[in-house]
C-alpha cells in the first residue's frame, strides 16, 4: 500500500507544480528590470507598477468591470435565488424542464452565446454598451448562482420555516428572521463566484461592449504591443492575488454553508 | 356541504369528515373526530397510518380536499397557520440554529405588544416550567435532545395556545429519558391546562400519557376511547392486534340470544358471548380475541373451572415480572398461543412439553363479525 | 422538504428568471438559427431562405479542416486531462485524509484566476525569446531558440490542458468519493486484488464522474476562442476563431451563424454519444 502511496503522491506534486508554475512566472517578471520576458534575469523593479498607474484606459476598463460584474453577480443572484427556491421548495408543472433550461449557459460554449447574443441584439437594433454586457453575464452565471443557492436551501430544514409560520410570523417575517440569515453563507458565495467569473469573462464582453472595454478587453488588446508586456505582467500579478483573496474567502463562505445542516437537523435523529 | 361557521364549542377541536391524498394515496379518509378541550389526546396508529397528516391539517400546514376543521368553535379551512390559535412541536423540534435559547423561546413574542421587560419575563416563566433555568445563553448548537425538547415545548407555551400540537415529540430520545418525559409531559398539561393533541406509534406513549386515545389505520380512525377502554374493548380486529397481544380464534356461531351470543370452538368448547363485547355488523364468522393474559392455568390436581381446555407446553420465557408460555391446542395445530402469568408464585409453572390445562372467563372475550 | 401543495406559487417564483431565459437563450438561439437561413450583402441582410451557409460550412476544405481540426484537439486535450486527472482524483480520494479539502481547493484556486492571462503565460513561456528558450539558451542546453514550441496545435493542446485540468478532477474525484468503501471490503474478502478491484469495481463505478468530466473539457474547449489565437499561430486555429472573423471582418453573419449551429449540432451530437456509451458501458456490469 505505501508504495503505491509514494507514486500517487509524486504524480500529484508533479501536476500542481505543472499547475502553478506558469504563474509564478507573473510575479517574477513583474518586477524584472526588463523590457523583455526572457530569462536571464535583470535585477529587481517596481517600474511596471507604477506604469500601471498612469494608464488611464486601464483605469477606465477596471471601472467598467467592475461595475459590470458587481451589477450582473447581484442579478444574477437574485435571479438564482428565486429559481432555487422554486426548485427546493415546490412542485409544479413543467419544474424539471424550466429549471433545465435555465441551467442550458452552462455547457453552452461561449462563443455560441456571444454570437447569439450579439445577433440579437443587432436586430432589435440597441445600442451595445456596458449593459448589454451586463445582461449577457447575468445570463452566464444565474446557473451558477442557481446550483450554490439550491445547495443552501437543501440545508435550510423546511421545519424551520413552518416553525416560524406556526409561531405567528409572517411569510415575510420568516424570509428576514430565518431563512435569510441561513441562507446568507450561499448568497455570499454565489456573489463572489458571479463576481469572479464576470470580472475575468472575455469572449462575451468582447462580443458585446461597444466602445467601452472591460478590463480582459483591454488586456487583450494589450496583447499586440510587445513594450506593453512587463506592466501586463504587473497587472497579472495584481489580478493573480486579488482571486487568491476572493476565492479564500468564497471557500471559507462555502464552508459555513454546511454548516447549518448539521444543527436543524437534530443531534439525537437517527 | 353544509358549512357552519360555529360549531360544537364543547370541543376545541372539531374534525368533520376530512379527506386529504398525496398523489393519489388517501392519506385521511373521510376522518371525523372531536378533541376535548383540557385533555390529553394522543393518536395512535402506525407509521403512514395518516396521524402526522391530520395533526398538520388542525395546525394548517395542510389543507384538507374535502371537509371541515373547526378550531374553538370558529371554522379556519381558510386561517393559516400563523393565525391559528394552536402551536406545534415538531419532530425534529426545529430549534433555530442561529438563535440562542432565549431568542428561541421569544420567538413568538415578536409579534405582540409586549415590551422587552414582559417579554424578558415571560421568557423566564417558560424556562421555569420546561425545568430549563439559567439556559437563556446557552447556543441552540450546545443542545442536548432533551434539552432542545424542551425549549422547542417552552417556546410553544409560551404562547399559550388553545392547543399543544406534538409530531412524536419522543421519538428521538433514548428509552430511559423518553420514560421520564412521558411522566413530565403529562405532569406539564396537568399543569397549564392546555388540551394537547399529540401524535404517537407508541402504544405505551399513548395508554400512559393519554385521557383519549384516536387509533388510526390507513387513514381511518377505528376507534376513540379512554386507554382503559381501548385496551379492554378494543372496536376492531386490527385495533386489538395493534395494542398490547391478542390471541385470536376462529368461532362457528351457534344461536343468538337477547344479550348474548354462543359460539363454539373445536379445542375451546362452546363460548358464550356478552353482545356488548361482539364488535362490527352481522356477518357469517366470529373472531374471538383473548389477551395472554387472560389465559390462566389450572392447579394438577385441583378443581378445574368452568372455561377449561387442554394445551401442550411449547415456549416458556422468563420476563422478571411475568412468564410468558406459547402452548399448542390439538393435534393438528400448530399455531402457538400465548399465555402471560404476573402472579407467578402462586402459579404451576409447567415446562417445556408438559400437558396443561388453561382456563378463563366469558366476559374478558372479545369477538368480531368476519366475512 | 416541499411545501406539499401542488403549487402554483413555484411560477410565481420561477417566472421572472424563466422569462430572462427565454428572451437572452432561447430568442437569440432561435434568432441565429433563423440568420443561418439568411444571407448578407456587405451590410444589409437579404431575408430569403437558402442552404448556402450551411454548404459552405460543411463541404468547403476550409472548414471542413477547422472543424476536423477544432474535433481533434478537443478530444485529444480532453483524453489527456481525463488521462492525469484519474490518478489525482484517486490519490485524493483514497489517500488524502483529513486534507482532502485542502488538496482540492489547491487543485481549483488557478481557475479563479484570469483564463486569459494563463493562456496568454503560455505564450510568454513557448515564444521564440520566451521564457523556456531563454531558460534553456541561459543554462547552455541549445544554441538556438526552439520554434516548434509555439503557433501550432501542439501549443494549443498543452495550453487547453494546463487550463482545464482542474475541471477533470473534480468530477471524478466526486464519483470516486461516492463509491462505498465497504464494497471495496467486501470484493477484498471475495478474493480480489488491489488491480481487479480496479477493474471490477473502482471503474465502472467511477465512470459516471468520467462522463462528466469529459462533457466539461469537450465542450468549452471546442469552442475556445482564445487559446487558438493567443497560441496556435495559422495551423493552430479553431472553428471560434473563423466565426469570429466571419460575424467581423468578413461581415458574413448568417455564416457565421451557420457555422455556429454547426458547432452547437457538433457538439451535441458527441455529448449525446457520450452519454450513451457511459449507460450502455454500465448496463453491462
Amino acid at each position: 500500500m505505501k508504495k503505491s502511496n509514494k507514486i500517487f503522491k509524486v504524480i500529484v506534486i508533479f501536476f500542481l507544480v505543472f499547475l502553478y508554475a506558469p504563474a509564478l512566472l507573473l510575479p517574477i517578471f513583474s518586477f524584472n528590470n526588463s523590457k523583455v520576458i526572457s530569462f536571464p534575469l535583470s535585477g529587481f523593479s517596481t517600474i511596471w507598477f507604477e506604469e500601471l498607474l498612469y494608464e488611464n484606459t486601464l483605469h477606465n476598463a477596471l471601472f467598467n468591470s467592475l461595475l459590470i460584474a458587481i451589477s450582473s453577480t447581484i442579478l444574477a443572484t437574485i435571479l438564482g435565488t428565486l429559481v432555487a427556491r422554486a426548485s427546493t421548495r415546490y412542485i409544479f408543472y413543467g419544474k424539471k424542464i424550466s429549471i433545465t433550461f435555465i441551467l442550458v449557459p452552462l455547457i453552452l460554449p461561449e462563443i455560441i452565446l456571444g454570437v447569439c447574443l450579439l445577433t440579437v441584439l443587432i436586430q432589435l437594433g440597441l445600442d451595445l454598451n456596458l449593459w448589454s454586457v451586463v445582461l449577457g453575464h447575468t445570463l452566464l452565471i444565474t446557473p451558477f448562482s442557481t446550483l450554490i443557492m439550491v445547495s443552501a436551501f437543501n440545508n435550510l430544514d423546511i421545519s424551520l420555516e413552518e416553525a416560524s409560520l406556526d409561531l405567528g410570523m409572517s411569510s415575510f417575517q420568516t424570509f428576514r428572521i430565518i431563512i435569510l440569515p441561513m441562507v446568507s453563507p450561499g448568497l455570499i458565495s454565489s456573489l463572489l463566484i458571479g463576481f469572479v467569473i464576470s470580472l475575468d469573462e472575455f469572449i462575451i464582453a468582447f462580443f458585446l461592449t461597444g466602445v467601452e472595454p472591460t478590463l480582459p478587453v483591454y488586456i487583450w488588446s494589450q496583447f499586440r504591443f510587445p513594450a506593453k508586456l512587463p506592466s501586463t505582467m504587473a497587472l497579472g500579478t495584481i489580478l493573480l492575488i486579488v482571486s487568491l483573496i476572493l476565492v479564500s474567502l468564497f471557500e471559507y463562505f462555502r464552508r459555513r454553508m454546511e454548516l447549518y445542516n448539521y444543527y436543524s437537523v437534530g443531534l439525537d435523529q437517527n | 356541504m353544509n358549512k357552519k361557521n360555529i360549531r360544537n364549542p364543547e370541543k376545541i377541536v372539531d374534525l368533520i369528515s376530512i379527506e386529504k391524498s398525496f398523489d393519489k394515496i388517501r392519506a385521511v379518509n373521510n376522518v371525523s373526530l372531536g378533541i376535548k378541550e383540557g385533555e390529553f389526546f394522543s393518536l395512535l396508529g402506525p407509521s403512514g397510518c395518516g396521524k402526522t397528516t391530520l395533526l398538520r391539517i388542525i395546525a394548517g400546514f395542510e389543507k384538507p380536499e374535502n371537509g371541515d376543521v373547526f378550531i374553538n368553535g370558529k371554522n379556519v379551512n381558510s386561517v393559516e397557520p400563523n393565525n391559528r390559535p394552536t402551536n406545534m412541536v415538531f419532530q425534529n423540534y426545529a430549534i433555530f440554529p442561529h438563535l440562542n435559547v432565549s431568542e428561541n423561546v421569544g420567538y413568538g413574542l415578536r409579534n405582540t405588544n409586549l415590551n422587552k421587560d414582559e417579554i424578558a419575563q415571560k421568557i423566564e416563566e417558560a424556562l421555569n416550567l420546561v425545568g430549563l433555568e439559567g439556559y437563556h445563553k446557552r447556543a441552540s448548537s450546545a443542545l442536548s435532545g432533551g434539552q432542545r425538547q424542551r425549549v422547542a415545548l417552552a417556546r410553544a407555551l409560551i404562547l399559550k395556545p388553545r392547543v399543544l400540537l406534538l409530531d412524536e415529540p419522543l421519538s428521538a430520545l433514548d428509552k430511559n429519558l423518553r420514560e421520564q418525559m412521558q411522566f413530565e409531559l403529562r405532569q406539564l398539561q396537568k399543569s397549564v391546562g392546555i388540551t394537547f393533541v399529540l401524535v404517537t406509534h407508541d402504544q405505551t406513549e399513548a395508554l400512559t400519557m393519554s385521557d383519549r386515545v384516536g387509533v388510526m389505520f390507513n387513514g381511518k380512525v377505528d376507534q376513540v376511547a379512554s386507554p382503559e377502554e381501548i385496551y379492554n374493548k378494543p372496536q376492531t380486529k386490527r385495533v386489538a392486534s395493534f395494542i398490547g397481544n391478542m390471541n385470536f380464534f376462529e368461532t362457528q356461531y351457534l344461536e343468538k340470544n337477547s344479550k348474548t351470543i354462543s359460539v363454539c370452538h373445536k379445542d375451546l368448547g362452546n363460548i358464550k358471548l356478552l353482545k356488548s363485547n361482539i364488535f362490527g355488523d352481522d356477518k357469517s364468522k366470529l373472531t374471538i380475541g383473548i389477551r395472554p393474559e387472560n389465559f390462566k392455568i389450572n392447579n394438577k390436581n385441583g378443581k378445574k373451572q368452568s372455561k377449561s381446555f387442554n394445551a401442550k407446553v411449547v415456549e416458556k420465557s422468563f420476563m422478571g415480572d411475568t412468564m410468558l408460555y406459547g402452548i399448542n391446542l390439538g393435534e393438528n395445530d400448530h399455531h402457538t398461543y400465548r399465555i402471560s402469568i404476573s402472579d407467578i408464585k402462586n402459579t404451576p409453572s409447567p415446562n417445556i412439553g408438559e400437558e396443561i390445562s388453561v382456563y378463563f372467563q366469558e366476559d374478558d372475550i372479545v369477538a368480531y363479525f368476519e366475512e | 422538504m416541499y411545501f406539499s401543495e401542488h403549487n402554483k406559487k413555484g411560477w410565481r417564483l420561477l417566472g421572472v428568471p424563466f422569462i430572462f431565459a427565454i428572451f437572452l437563450l432561447a430568442v437569440p438561439i432561435a434568432t441565429m438559427t433563423t440568420l443561418s437561413f439568411w444571407t448578407q450583402d456587405y451590410l444589409t441582410l437579404i431575408k430569403t431562405i437558402t442552404l448556402d451557409n450551411y454548404k459552405q460550412a460543411w463541404f468547403q476544405p476550409v472548414f471542413q479542416t477547422l472543424f476536423a481540426r477544432s474535433l481533434i484537439i478537443s478530444l485529444t486535450v480532453t483524453f489527456i486531462t481525463i488521462l492525469f486527472a484519474f490518478p489525482i482524483a484517486y490519490y485524493i480520494s483514497f489517500y488524502g485524509g483529513k486534507r482532502k479539502a485542502l488538496w482540492l481547493f489547491l487543485i481549483t484556486i488557478p481557475f479563479w484566476t484570469s483564463y486569459l492571462l494563463r493562456m496568454f503565460l503560455w505564450k510568454v513561456i513557448l515564444g521564440y525569446n520566451g521564457v523556456l528558450n531563454s531558460f534553456f539558451e541561459w543554462l547552455g542546453v541549445i544554441t538556438e531558440p526552439l520554434t516548434f514550441l509555439l503557433y501550432n496545435s501542439n501549443a494549443v493542446v498543452l495550453a487547453l490542458v494546463h487550463g482545464w485540468a482542474p475541471f477533470a478532477i473534480l468530477p471524478i474525484f466526486v464519483s470516486l468519493e461516492k463509491i462505498d468503501r465497504s464494497l471495496l471490503e467486501a470484493s477484498n474478502d471475495l478474493g480480489d486484488n488491489n488491480l481487479s478491484q480496479f477493474f471490477r469495481i473502482i471503474l465502472p463505478l467511477s465512470m459516471p464522474g468520467v462522463i462528466g468530466a469529459v462533457l466539461i473539457i469537450f465542450i468549452p474547449c471546442i469552442g475556445d476562442y482564445i487559446t487558438p489565437k493567443l497560441v496556435g499561430g495559422p495551423e493552430g486555429l479553431m472553428i471560434a476563431n473563423m466565426i469570429q472573423v466571419q460575424f467581423s471582418k468578413a461581415n458574413n453573419a448568417p455564416l457565421a451563424a451557420a457555422l455556429s449551429v454547426t458547432s452547437l449540432l457538433i457538439v451535441g451530437i458527441i455529448s449525446l454519444l457520450f452519454v450513451f456509451l457511459n449507460r450502455k458501458y454500465l448496463r453491462n456490469y
